[in-house]
């Protein structure tokens, strides 16, 4: 059959994929995951921490592995495909960037809040040097107005970026938005850089919104086997082939090779079905960080309160991605009521 | 009382709430603002307020045969590297507000009057300044294996210094933590915000101790609340979020840091804190100077 459109896939199994397993894949399930994705003829790989590197911390979880074992095991698996990894100013720096390149990836994906694209210019413009490939990653596309995104997207191009993602961190978006952001990107853009897309599951939307985007004018989508990925999940892989395929869209990758490395590679590393239970869908319906998730359940937990309302609170305060400590706090606030702010020293009362 | 006569380098948020704060203080004056942008607000601003501006940049100002007793450099890392130099040459004794950390770091909180006597202090980042305090408050009481410190701003609050210095800013703080905090390892985690209204300072700061007996705790929490009082004297808009969260050997602190207003509105309390904290060490030297000189005088 004749493609009405060509693309080109990441996918972000072992980089977003590790919020949904605490970032708890050892080198051997990254040495099987990324030989099994490299099979599929999958352009891109991410491989890093969930939230980038230098992410292995208290406030996001700390890694199993070393970011040295764990991308450099990557890295010396891979043959066919391009491994990158994922990089935000105020967690990871530069210099967790050029370690990153010795271990041998070949690309960086620059991330920022949707609204502060400025604190990348340095990243990007150091990483062109170093001749990588850069994409300009924006956060949370959904809390944010079109012509303030293309604004932004702008300045990522003006920093050396070969491409610049709508990134749905919350899987909030439906299709009508994606039309509306994508396109808006790709007319204001130079035609020498590529718009890419970035969805979460949270409303069961992933896989159509992938391909609106991809009729918008979106070059790069990003997909993940079995959808692994923090919330709901990413654009599954294998589900997104074979849609593209009866769409007429080359993708370039392997369908029954990217179903085999779903179905026998990750699932059975799954730490849990990655499903769009009431957690993960409140995320997307609050317009809250995916990578919420685990640690909302937690919190949940500890403080005795509907993770929900915990959500729902965040939501409403537009917290943004990194913005985890919040969870916590939110919780013991929602535990202790708002009356603890009139009798203690203590004041509990949020401004923002 | 002669006050010491100052020079603020640097004419954006930082640079311009400094300027108000050194208005009213007894020990210095600040007599000279220099940017390099003519029609910057914070220079209009100092220009009314008398100060004699220049927006040819500092070297150009030395040149002219200017010498201040103290210069606060509110401008950027790299800018710094130069300044600390020519400031160096010129014998001036030179305040960075930078993440440049060319000179010792001082964290008004916890070793105001250890670097007195050294020609070029840094006053690490806001960040530092707010967090280092409570990493200190747990140090002094238990060993801390690792302390890590997350600090969200209001987007409007950060400038295009700021801006431009993320890694500078993660780094320079992540030291401070381990060599004024005490703690063995340090990391720094900053984001920004861009909610309207916009939201306070605020910052979390966990700490992993070395021991987490139940007296052990007791003393930590009461050494944590001494030290939101001293912070408290000279930013009156420290505070706690919640009370400290313990979870096996893990302390967990949320302080919010609202700012005086002086320049930028009270959101930008990461402004206050770190320009409060300049003005503190510039004093604390003031005092020093001047016990010398009477010292020297006397003998």
């Amino acid at each position: 059959m004749s493609y009405r459109y060509k693309i080109e896939i990441t996918d972000v199994t072992l980089r977003d994929g590790m919020h949904a397993v605490r970032h708890q894949f050892s080198v051997e399930d990254a040495k099987a995951i990324a030989s099994a994705l490299d099979k599929t003829g999958v352009a891109k790989i991410e491989a890093s921490h969930g939230d980038g590197l230098g992410g292995s911390s208290i406030q996001y979880g700390f890694s199993k592995e070393s970011e040295e074992d764990y991308v450099g095991a990557v890295c010396q698996t891979v043959q066919r495909s391009q491994v990158v990894a994922l990089l935000l100013p105020g967690i990871g720096t530069l210099e967790d960037l050029k370690r990153a390149v010795d271990l041998g990836i070949r690309g960086v994906r620059v991330a920022t809040h949707s609204t502060e694209a400025d604190i990348s210019a340095e990243h990007m413009e150091e990483a062109r040097k170093m001749g990588l490939d850069v994409v300009g990653f924006l956060m949370m596309s959904h809390m944010t107005e079109t012509e303030r995104l293309v604004e932004e997207a702008k300045k990522m191009a003006s920093y050396g970026a070969h491409c610049v993602y709508i990134v749905d961190s919350a899987g909030a978006m439906l299709m009508d938005e994606v039309r509306k952001k994508v396109s808006a990107l790709r007319e204001a853009l130079p035609d020498d850089v590529q718009v890419g897309f970035h969805a979460h599951n949270n409303l069961g939307v992933a896989v159509a919104n992938s391909i609106a985007a991809v009729e918008e004018g979106a070059y790069r989508i990003d997909a993940s086997l079995a959808g692994l990925g923090a919330g709901a999940g990413n654009t599954p892989l294998e589900v997104f082939v074979a849609a593209c395929e009866k769409y007429g869209i080359e993708t370039g990758v392997d369908l029954y090779a990217a179903m085999d490395a779903a179905e026998d590679v990750v699932r059975p590393r799954m730490a849990r079905p990655v499903l769009t239970d009431r957690t993960a869908l409140t995320l997307g319906y609050a317009g809250v960080y995916s990578s919420f998730l685990l640690h909302s359940e937690r919190a949940a937990k500890q403080f005795g309160v509907d993770v929900r309302d915990i959500l729902v609170e965040l939501g409403k305060r537009r917290v943004v991605g990194g913005q985890e400590d919040m969870i916590v706090d939110v919780a013991y606030e929602i535990a202790h009521g708002r009356e603890a702010n009139a009798d203690g020293p203590v004041s509990f009362v949020h401004r923002g | 009382m002669k006050k010491l006569s100052a020079a603020i380098v640097g004419s954006g948020n930082i640079g311009t709430d400094l300027l108000i704060k050194l208005k009213r203080s007894p020990w210095i004056e600040p007599r000279f603002m220099i940017g390099i942008d003519p029609e910057s607000d914070g220079l209009r601003r100092a220009r009314e307020m008398g100060l004699e501006t220049s927006a040819d940049g500092l070297k150009a100002v030395l040149e002219q045969g200017v010498r201040p007793d103290i210069v606060f450099d509110a401008t950027s890392a790299k800018a710094h590297v130069r300044h600390a130099k020519l400031l160096r040459e010129a014998g001036i004794q030179a305040v960075d507000l930078t993440p440049a950390a060319r000179g010792p770091y001082v964290i008004a909180a916890v070793n105001l009057e250890e670097h007195l006597d050294s020609p070029n202090v840094n006053m690490v980042t806001c960040g530092g300044q707010a967090t280092v305090p409570m990493v200190y408050a747990v140090s002094r009481v238990v060993g801390v294996r690792y302390a890590e410190i997350v600090a969200t701003i209001a987007s409007k609050s950060a400038g295009p210094g700021t801006r431009a210095n993320i890694d500078e800013f993660t780094q320079t703080t992540a030291r401070a933590l381990e060599a004024i905090g005490g703690a063995k390892r340090g990391k720094a985690i900053i984001i920004l915000n861009p909610a309207e209204p916009p939201i306070l300072m605020r910052d979390t700061i966990y700490c992993l101790m070395e021991d987490a007996s139940s007296a052990t705790k007791a003393k930590v929490l009461e050494s944590i609340e001494q030290m939101v009082r001293h912070v408290q004297t000279f930013v009156p808009g420290y505070r706690l979020n919640r009370e400290p969260i313990f979870q096996g050997d893990l302390v967990s602190i949320s302080i919010e840091v609202e700012g005086l207003g002086d320049y930028l509105p009270v959101y930008a309390g990461n402004l206050d804190i770190m320009t409060a904290a300049a003005v503190k060490f510039g004093e604390e030297y003031a005092r020093h100077r001047m016990q010398v000189a009477s010292a020297e005088e006397a003998r």
